[in-house]
């Protein structure tokens, strides 16, 4: 091990800032970091132990204790729960011999559920040793189980397993006719640099993480610093539950998406710049980086870009299974090899992002839609949109509809047109901006996707008749309370209150004041929190006790109050014991 | 005699030192005494609440089956529930056996403890059984007011009591807030 | 002419550069604060001292005053929720007061008191956490950790030595120690260290001190924590 670490560290000339890749090579080759790994690492990148222990608990995908060396994840999203996951639970279970978060006693496999795989067009999904499985069913799982009683190495496992599909199913001014290699860059160099900003400025084009910042303003932000070195980072941790659209954008259109961020190198006067590239979507880390490499080639990357004296690369970093990285600085502190926790502002990225150096950091389909700004200019995308939203809004569709998959919209358009487009019918409602969005019920589909209306990164999961609002909610608060960072009391306690809390309701212990007592702490983790997480934790909860305070009603008990732990099950340890079961020995969960 | 405001007491998994404390308002009794008659109480040795009680006040915190059965009788009958020291509030002491399985517990107890003769767990129908946690009392019922210390100090009582009575809404100063 | 915030309405002077917190500090006003220590970098975990600028909700511990500032601080609403911060910091962890050498000295309890709490209104954790007895000067009982990382900055800034960190995630995170054991005797940690004394809570404590001051006679028995506050950190701000 001693020599595998050396060679590591020495052949990728690794730094303290590539923790997260050294962790993640240790990982995979020992199934999880052992202690002496730790001490090793420690000494040679020259960082505290604690740091890389803190590091090692933070991500999801990286273990203290051994996984199996088949480790097979299965994706806990709603979208997945609702094509059959659970019965794929229990499939695996039976025909692997390992029960959920366990790890077969022989060591050779290992199964849990992980958070939303990106794959919800296509699920359930799964991953094997960090590798997406779309679209499982009963017969992959059989396969699957033979591979591993078989002892194949994953490497070589048939192909189709691992066969991930784009599902474009409605292109617009993004998606048609992609540009030509370089064409954004010539196109920005001839114009001039200031000027294509200027393009940029004149589309109006906003992030489209979600957040909706003007793009040409965060990028003259940067610009104007005082300082030899900028960065660019391209935000691809794509981690919104329903969210697939920049793996498909990664997976087409990967010249463009760096072109995008070459584009704004060259702007802000940028050296260096980053992908961090989700974990999950490890499947498309050697393609990307043989994208990087004919770029390289092509001479769009690296020394005198298409022949200027502009210098720019790219490297990729690849996340280890944290929501939270989607947030931008804790996506800096995640690229400098530390647990992903939001950054106190100001100071904002912009000025001071990676290693203190000003920032830009952007999503995907905001690169990708800066390229086409730069050639086809600042008009032409503006043209299209509302006032306040301009251009087109590429959406994740998932859910319950005839087609899931990629849909570029212009924004400004109605719901009830894209239910149209994708077939749903029977829609109960819908999530939009995924978790952290809002539920809006089957009487608002007039309403618009854009940024002053409806504002969503992308996540956009339909619901029909058939399925339980609670259930939604409860799967979505889960979720939260799994993927809080733990940095502030109000987020790190709260979304586990509020899990607990929900989850009293949702089982039937709950009495007219536990709703009260439920949207005063909704009320608390959002204004309290110290980020988005936080602040949007609750969201699920509030936008469904808004639309359908009814349904939460009807779970309570007509009653002034019902504990909310199971009073008879905390008798069962002492009835055992003392080998009891007369009356006395039970009690009822409320007074009769 | 009727118009007089009912309390009764009673201590759960507690060790009856907020009853002690409550006792150190000394000569100050007499004139509570005026104003309260004491129901089901370990100071009148009445078993059980009358239906009409106004005031409960509840040490200790719920640890097995009887204290849950004591405390939905106070919370039926009593008009006003008070949860009263640490216990009552989050458990307490007691509450520290909460990271010791049950099952330890008893076995330690019971069966393989230091000078344990005849070793067996207690079956007889007519104890408790204990519960896996030890609970606060908000947990099981609704409480109404509580009363912070380990003991709440004679003051506390005092305060709360003449407020309560007084018709004002009971509060605490600074002082009298203590988790000690 | 000097530059001026308001907080609730009072105008007073701050100095470029300065915080919320320390501008407030400085004009003897008291934000209730866990994490927040005059001597280390601000860092804004836990929220006790959110006040409102200008409408909206920051951490005045990490939120730089500037010209103009309408700031809110000692409103219902915001005491509400800081009570209920406070009780979310009780519930997580296993605070029995009576059982700890450290109350009535104790700042959670103390912000506590000063808050008016009475109950831990939500449902306790009851979380099971290890006690680190192993130096022979300095105890950590887990349980009453609140995860402000006062202990880590003083350890990494004060004494220069690294003992200190929170590893985990969410509501699992956990303190953890820079020893190939984990345990406290094998960091290079000594009671001197400015980490062994920074502990709001009873969490870090040194040995063999207790009960040197009987309960009710200690710092926070008699003496609210804003007046505590002011006068030592005042103290250290003229430093």
């Amino acid at each position: 091990m001693q020599v595998f670490i050396q060679d590591l560290i020495e052949k990728n000339r690794y730094h303290a800032t590539d923790l997260l890749a050294v962790l993640r090579a240790i990982q995979a080759q020992y199934y999880h970091i052992p202690k002496a790994a730790i001490e090793q690492v420690a000494a040679t990148l020259n960082i505290t132990r604690t740091q890389i222990i803190g590091v090692i608990e933070f991500y999801s995908f990286l273990h203290l204790s051994p996984r199996g060396q088949y480790d097979l994840l299965i994706s806990d999203s709603i979208t997945d729960q609702m094509l059959g996951k659970q019965d794929l639970v229990v499939q695996i279970e039976q025909t692997l011999n390992v029960k959920l978060g366990e790890l077969r006693s022989d060591g050779l496999i290992s199964f849990d559920n992980t958070s939303c795989t990106g794959l919800c067009d296509q699920g359930p999904a799964g991953l094997i040793n960090g590798y997406a499985l779309p679209h499982l069913t009963p017969a992959k799982i059989d396969i699957i189980a033979e591979l591993i009683k078989q002892k194949i190495s994953v490497s070589a496992w048939p192909i189709e397993l691992f066969a991930v599909k784009d599902n474009i199913l409605k292109a617009g001014l993004l998606l048609n006719e992609p540009i030509l290699q370089g064409e954004a860059l010539h196109a920005a160099f001839k114009r001039g640099l200031k000027e294509t900003l200027k393009e940029l400025d004149i589309s109006g084009l906003r992030g489209r993480g979600g957040a909706g910042f003007k793009t040409a303003t965060k990028w003259q932000f940067c610009a104007e610093e005082i300082t030899d070195e900028r960065i660019v980072v391209c935000n691809a941790d794509e981690g919104e539950p329903g969210t697939f659209k920049d793996r498909v954008l990664l997976n087409s259109y990967a010249h463009q998406v760096f072109e995008g961020m070459t584009l704004c190198a060259a702007i802000i006067g940028a050296q260096q710049g980053f992908l961090y590239l989700r974990g999950e979507y490890l499947h498309l880390y050697e393609k990307l980086n043989d994208v990087l490499a004919e770029r390289r080639l092509a001479g769009l990357l690296g020394n005198n870009i298409i022949e200027t004296n502009f210098s720019f690369d790219i490297t990729i970093c690849l996340g280890a299974g944290a929501y939270i990285c989607g947030e931008e600085s804790a996506l800096i502190e995640s690229l400098e090899g530390k647990m992903g926790i939001p950054r106190n502002r100001p100071p904002y990225p912009v000025t001071h992002g990676y290693l203190g150096k000003p920032t830009v950091v952007n999503n995907v389909e905001t690169y990708l839609a800066a390229t086409k700004i730069a050639v086809n200019g600042g008009e032409w995308f503006a043209s299209i949109g509302t006032e306040k939203s301009k251009g087109t809004k590429i959406l994740s569709i998932c859910g319950d509809c005839a087609q899931p998959g990629i849909y570029e919209v212009a924004f400004g358009t109605t719901v009830q047109n894209i239910l149209d487009d994708c077939g749903a019918k029977d829609v109960l409602g819908i999530q939009i901006g995924g978790p952290s969005g809002t539920f809006i019920a089957n009487t608002e589909f007039a309403r618009k996707i854009a940024f002053e209306d409806l504002a969503t990164g992308g996540s956009f999961i339909i619901f029909n008749n058939t399925r339980n609002i609670l259930d939604i909610v409860n799967n979505f608060t889960h979720f939260f309370a799994h993927e809080s960072c733990g940095f502030c009391t109000p987020c790190r306690v709260g979304t586990s209150l509020l899990k607990n809390q929900l989850d009293k309701i949702v089982n039937g212990h709950g009495s007219a004041g536990d709703v009260v007592a439920l949207e005063e702490l909704c009320q608390l983790v959002k204004t309290q929190s110290h980020c988005g997480l936080g602040q949007t934790a609750a969201n699920p909860i509030l936008s469904t006790l808004e639309r359908y305070p009814e349904l939460y009603q009807a779970q309570l008990k007509k009653i002034s109050y019902e504990p909310g732990f199971d009073l008879d099950a905390a008798l069962e340890t002492a009835r055992r014991m003392a080998n009891r079961n007369d009356a006395a020995a039970h009690l009822t969960q409320v007074e009769e | 005699m009727t118009n007089k405001i009912r309390v009764a007491t009673t201590s759960l998994a507690g060790c009856f030192g907020c009853h002690m404390s409550f006792l150190d308002i000394d000569e100050r009794i007499l004139e509570l005494a005026e104003v309260v008659v004491f129901d089901r109480s370990p100071i009148t040795d009445i078993e059980h609440c009358s239906a009409d009680c106004d005031i409960g006040l509840i040490e200790g915190g719920v640890c097995n089956s009887e204290n849950v059965h004591t405390l939905r009788e106070f919370r039926k009958n009593c008009k006003i529930l008070v949860a009263v020291g640490a216990c009552a509030i989050n458990g307490g002491l007691p509450a520290m056996r909460n990271f010791i399985p049950l099952e330890e517990c008893l076995n330690e107890a019971y069966i393989n403890g230091i000078g344990v003769e005849n070793a067996q767990i207690p079956s007889d129908p007519e104890l408790p059984l204990l519960l896996d946690k030890v609970r606060p009392i908000h947990e099981v019922v609704k409480v109404d007011y509580f009363l912070p210390g380990c003991p709440p100090s004679a003051d506390v009582f005092w305060k709360f009591l003449t407020d309560l009575i007084a018709g004002r809404e009971p509060s605490l100063p600074y002082e009298l807030v203590h988790y000690d | 002419m000097a530059k001026t915030i308001t907080i609730d309405g009072v105008n007073i002077p701050y100095e470029e550069g300065q915080t919320i917190i320390e501008a407030a500090t400085t004009a003897g006003i008291y934000i209730p604060h866990l994490c927040h220590h005059p001597e280390f970098t601000p860092h804004g975990s836990c929220k006790l001292c959110t006040v409102k600028v200008n409408g909206r909700n920051c951490s005045a511990c990490t939120f730089p005053a500037m010209e103009g500032q309408e700031v809110i601080n000692n409103a219902k609403d915001l005491n509400d929720d800081r009570q209920k911060i406070t009780q979310m910091l009780f519930v997580e962890g296993n605070h029995f007061c009576p059982s700890c050498e450290k109350t009535g000295n104790c700042q959670l309890q103390a912000v506590a008191y000063h808050l008016n709490m009475l109950d831990d209104h939500f449902p306790l954790f009851y979380q099971h956490r290890e006690m680190d007895a192993s130096h022979a000067d300095i105890l950590i009982d887990h349980n009453r950790c609140i995860f402000c990382t006062l202990c880590v900055r003083a350890s990494h800034a004060h004494d220069g030595k690294d003992v200190f960190a929170i590893s985990g995630r969410g509501i699992n995170k956990h303190l953890i120690v820079n020893s190939e054991s984990g345990l406290l005797k094998d960091t290079n940690m000594a009671a001197t260290d400015k980490a062994a004394h920074i502990c709001p809570t009873g969490a870090i404590l040194i040995k063999h001190t207790a009960y040197q001051v009987p309960i009710g006679e200690r710092l926070y028995d008699h003496q609210q924590i804003d007046q505590v506050s002011l006068n030592t950190e005042l103290v250290d701000h003229d430093k």
